[in-house]
């Protein structure tokens, strides 16, 4: 099949970008969205211009690499990865726009690349345990509830892709933030530091700049690993009983 | 002499070193001295371990604050590593090539975790797992490292279940285990078919802790372009920012290699897109020794290649077989039909009919072999696929076989199948556009993993002093094949439990005489990689990047892929060789060097991928054996099956780079015989 790409182009953080516009032939509908544009940029390499500068790395809707805003939609049209999207989705002829994640934490770096970097940070700030290597008690010493074990691994799922930014009229990470909150809550390995680390979680989200959550529902209908919304309700529980308690 | 007395008192081999008497890659290669691990441990082998901790020195927390480490890669090995020593105390420099530590590839793995914590009951033990993994590995791995692997096996669940990990429970709130291919015990700890990903995600929340806490520092976007030696040791390397370009050096008192495996040199792979061998391969060309770099593990369950167009393969993860049935139609003329019209009679379990005892369980070997040999002849199905004929001629096959959930799902239900299995159907689903709970899923083998890397000592030490190599990238505890789930606790082993304990031992040297940028090693490995980058700027020639990876994908795949013979690895080198010369004549490398170019990072890594595919073809035209994964033709049964030749290729072939092959540089092999004391070398059979 045939079809007409509307690529955003930027040079770099600093410069202007532009979108442009590119005819490609030749495309299966069994190829990925990503080597959709891998051909693209075998075509655009033969004729002299750059290639488009783009994420992926597992390519198999994993390592949360991937992005792109495509037809307006994060990872595109189907609920899940850009690499997991297929050229199926599409119609012979079709005119597709592609963009980089938009939200302002997440600047872009280059044609479709953006700094996640933020994400990294909120990590930093608590989303963890605190576990010293060696120090840990056998496995089995401390049994976790098999329903709240699922409902920790249903949303450990999150692969930080950022989908949930990008589709939020606020740009907030909320769906991000709530999906680690809620997994490390709900396993008793989770508790010591359980509020502390939703204070220092949502300190740091605000200091990136993302936006506060309006119940828009965008992100959860934009993850590609179908965490639900209602980890923003745990994220705000959570945060209101810490304060509440003085953390 | 009894074989390895000397080294391992009191103990007895039970083998003898082997004498290679084929020569089958005279002329390919210098005959080097033979070597030895310098630090192995002595003693039986349960002691052997815990031993050698009370006996590595200590660093004073006081002093730790003053030393310098450098990891390079943030998988299960390179983040366990970096929290853990941060932990401790050093100062840690942690770099990765992606935009975050979390997306290292480690994060794909699917099926699980080896434990050996026996909470079945079911005769699991410590050295159980070892006995297994050196059987998976045939024989070809390095017996202490894989006994001391099974014992900290049970520390790494304890750590991860500490972390947060959402291991599967039982209903009592206990963990689950399921089993997996090679072995007849459960002892696979399982997140679903995400394992790798909760694992990592561990590690990574680890190793975040300790940036918070000032001990890691971590570099994102950064590749590892060479490495710093200086009077004989690691000092530092050489990284490209790769959002402003900039060349940088960065100093320490040890490198630690945690960079993972090389399996995209056969382009297609199930590797993620930026696996690469680029930072073992610029250490191998600064003298460290590159040990069995042919033992590449095709793993049996991928789904088939669809196209010309494919940029990677993707793995369903191997704890189908545990109720999956593997068949293909028994008539050629059946192959077109859809599957659900084949009655049951006119299907061929081809694993449960050869191998009774094991059935689809079967080492990924063997089950990778037994499905090529099914489409070879013509017994394959899905769609047909051109292929390229050693002659040069084209021919259409289906490379394709069934692995049907049918039986599973009568005697589990589909919720059943469905918990236990989830994404990885649905994932099935989403990249063939067929329902695997209605039809057979089609499989075939990949490459996957390997288990050639950097030659390491016992103490992950590899033969240049103060470079150390983890994980994937060293070669030592999976021999000619690896286990399924066993990926994953080498990596933990060596990231929480191992490194920690050996870098110790080296450290406690220190402090080591401080280094500065104006150093003249530094300026010289600065300017060699400037020098590099500029020259692959500056080709300008016709072909893209990829048309010549690609295209050295072929060649790997043909000649050093499931099969292998003296003949076409001879041709293979011969092909690789004038494709180097084209890479570097006629590569066009587009945009420029000081800005974020994927164009120019793949290029670096494509010219490393060339170099290491001829060693590989080396290596394995050297072994004249079939072990593991590595088939040579000429080395087979009566029926087919692999034959070792433990009299002659019981040795860990380490080689030595030697220059560059297109003016008459040729790799140096130095041998070190693998002597065993706690297990007597076999044939395997799962028959």
């Amino acid at each position: 099949m045939k079809v007409t790409l509307k690529v955003w182009r930027q040079e770099n953080a600093a410069a202007q970008g532009a979108m442009h516009t590119y005819e490609l032939d030749g495309v299966s509908s069994d190829m990925s969205f990503l080597e959709m544009l891998d051909l693209l940029n075998e075509q655009l390499v033969t004729s002299g211009e750059e290639p488009v500068a783009f994420d992926s790395d597992c390519r198999e809707g994993i390592c949360g690499m991937c992005s792109l805003m495509i037809n307006g939609q994060a990872h595109g049209p189907e609920v899940t990865t850009t690499c997991q999207l297929h050229m199926r989705s599409f119609n012979d002829g079709d005119t597709i726009t592609i963009e980089p994640w938009r939200a302002e934490p997440f600047p872009v770096l280059k044609d479709l690349v953006v700094d996640r970097s933020a994400f990294d940070r909120i990590i930093q700030a608590g989303g963890y345990i605190s576990a010293n290597t060696g120090s840990a008690p056998e496995a089995n010493s401390v049994p976790a509830p098999r329903d709240k074990a699922m409902r920790a691994f249903n949303v450990a799922t999150c692969i930080g892709c950022g989908a949930c930014v990008a589709a939020c009229p606020n740009g907030s990470a909320s769906l991000f933030m709530g999906a680690k909150i809620t997994h490390l809550g709900e396993l008793p390995q989770g508790q010591p530091e359980r509020w502390s680390r939703v204070v220092d979680m949502v300190g740091q989200h605000d200091h990136e700049g993302f936006g506060g959550c309006t119940n828009i529902g965008e992100c959860a209908a934009a993850c590609p690993k179908e965490i639900p919304l209602d980890v923003i309700s745990q994220l705000n529980k959570d945060l209101r009983t810490a304060l509440k308690n003085g953390h | 002499m009894a074989a390895g007395t000397h080294y391992l008192p009191g103990l007895t081999a039970t083998n003898q070193p082997s004498v290679q008497t084929s020569d089958d890659a005279a002329g390919y290669y210098e005959l080097g001295d033979k070597i030895v691990d310098p630090h192995a441990p002595t003693g039986p082998i349960a002691e052997r371990w815990t031993t050698r901790k009370f006996e590595n020195r200590l660093v004073n927390p006081a002093n730790r604050r003053k030393l310098d480490i450098i990891i390079v890669g943030t998988g299960l090995a390179g983040g366990a590593a970096a929290a853990t020593l941060g932990e401790a105390g050093y100062n840690v420099k942690s770099f990765c090539y992606q935009d975050s530590p979390r997306r290292a590839h480690s994060i794909a793995a699917q099926g699980g975790i080896n434990a050996a914590k026996n909470y079945r009951e079911d005769g699991d033990s410590t050295y159980r797992l070892f006995y297994d993994t050196v059987k998976g590995g045939d024989y070809r791995s390095r017996e202490s490292n894989v006994y001391r692997l099974a014992e900290v096996s049970a520390n790494i669940i304890d750590q991860c279940v500490a972390q947060g990990v959402p291991f599967a429970r039982e209903y009592g709130g206990l963990l689950d285990n399921r089993s997996f291919g090679g072995v007849q015990v459960s002892r696979t700890f399982y997140a679903r078919g995400q394992t790798g990903q909760q694992l990592l995600i561990g590690a990574y929340q680890a190793m975040e802790r300790q940036v918070a806490a000032g001990t890691v520092e971590q570099f994102t976007r950064h590749e590892m372009l060479d490495l710093i030696v200086i009077d004989g040791k690691a000092r530092g390397i050489v990284a490209r920012d790769m959002v402003s370009g900039e060349i940088e050096t960065h100093l320490a008192d040890v490198v630690v290699l945690a960079s993972g495996g090389y399996g995209n040199v056969f382009y297609l792979s199930t590797n993620a897109m930026g696996s690469n061998v680029m930072a073992a391969w610029r250490a191998h060309r600064k003298g460290a020794y590159m040990a069995n770099p042919c033992y590449t593990q095709i793993h049996p369950t991928c789904i088939p290649i669809s196209g010309a167009h494919q940029s990677k393969l993707t793995l369903m993860s191997e704890s189908l077989r545990n109720d999956g049935r593997i068949w293909v139609p028994k008539k050629v003329e059946d192959c077109e039909k859809d599957p659900r019209d084949i009655p049951e009679e006119d299907r061929d379990y081809y694993l449960e009919r050869i191998y009774p005892s094991f059935g689809n369980l079967v080492p990924r070997d063997i089950a990778s072999r037994a499905a090529k040999y099914m489409c070879d002849e013509g017994r394959g199905v899905g769609p047909a696929i051109e292929e390229q004929q050693p002659d040069g001629t084209t021919k259409m096959v289906r490379r394709g076989v069934y692995l049907d959930f049918a039986d599973a799902i009568k005697r589990l239900g589909k919720d059943g199948v469905e918990e236990k299995y989830d994404n990885l159907l649905d994932m099935y689903e989403r990249i063939t556009g067929e329902n695997p709970y209605e039809v057979p899923m089609r499989i075939y083998p990949a490459v996957h993993y390997v288990m050639g890397g950097l030659w390491v000592d016992y103490e992950l030490r590899s033969n240049i002093d103060g470079l150390f190599v983890t994980g994937e990238a060293n070669f030592s505890d999976h021999g000619a094949n690896r286990l399924g789930a066993s990926a994953l606790m080498q990596g933990l082993a060596d990231g929480y439990f191992v490194l920690p304990n050996t870098i110790r031992e080296y450290l406690a040297d220190g402090p080591f005489e401080k280094i500065d940028e104006s150093h003249p090693e530094v300026k010289a490995a600065l300017d060699a990689v400037n020098e590099r980058v500029a020259k692959l700027m500056s080709i300008n020639g016709t072909r893209s990047v990829e048309s010549i990876h690609k295209e050295l994908g072929s060649i790997m795949w043909e000649y050093c892929g499931m099969e292998r013979t003296e003949e076409g690895l001879k041709l293979a080198i011969e092909k690789i060789k004038a494709l180097r010369k084209e890479f570097w004549t006629n590569v066009r490398v587009l945009g420029s060097a000081d800005s974020l170019n994927q164009d120019l990072e793949k290029a670096n890594r494509v010219a490393d991928f060339i170099e290491l595919g001829e060693l590989m073809c080396i290596d394995a035209l050297n072994r004249r054996e079939s072990c593991g994964g590595h088939f040579r033709a000429e080395s087979q049964t009566e029926d087919g099956e692999a034959l070792r030749h433990d009299d002659e290729f019981a040795y860990v072939a380490a080689w030595e780079w030697g220059g560059d092959s297109n003016e008459g540089g040729k790799p140096v092999l130095h041998k070190e015989d693998l002597i065993y004391t706690a297990i007597e070398l076999k044939q395997r059979s799962y028959k």
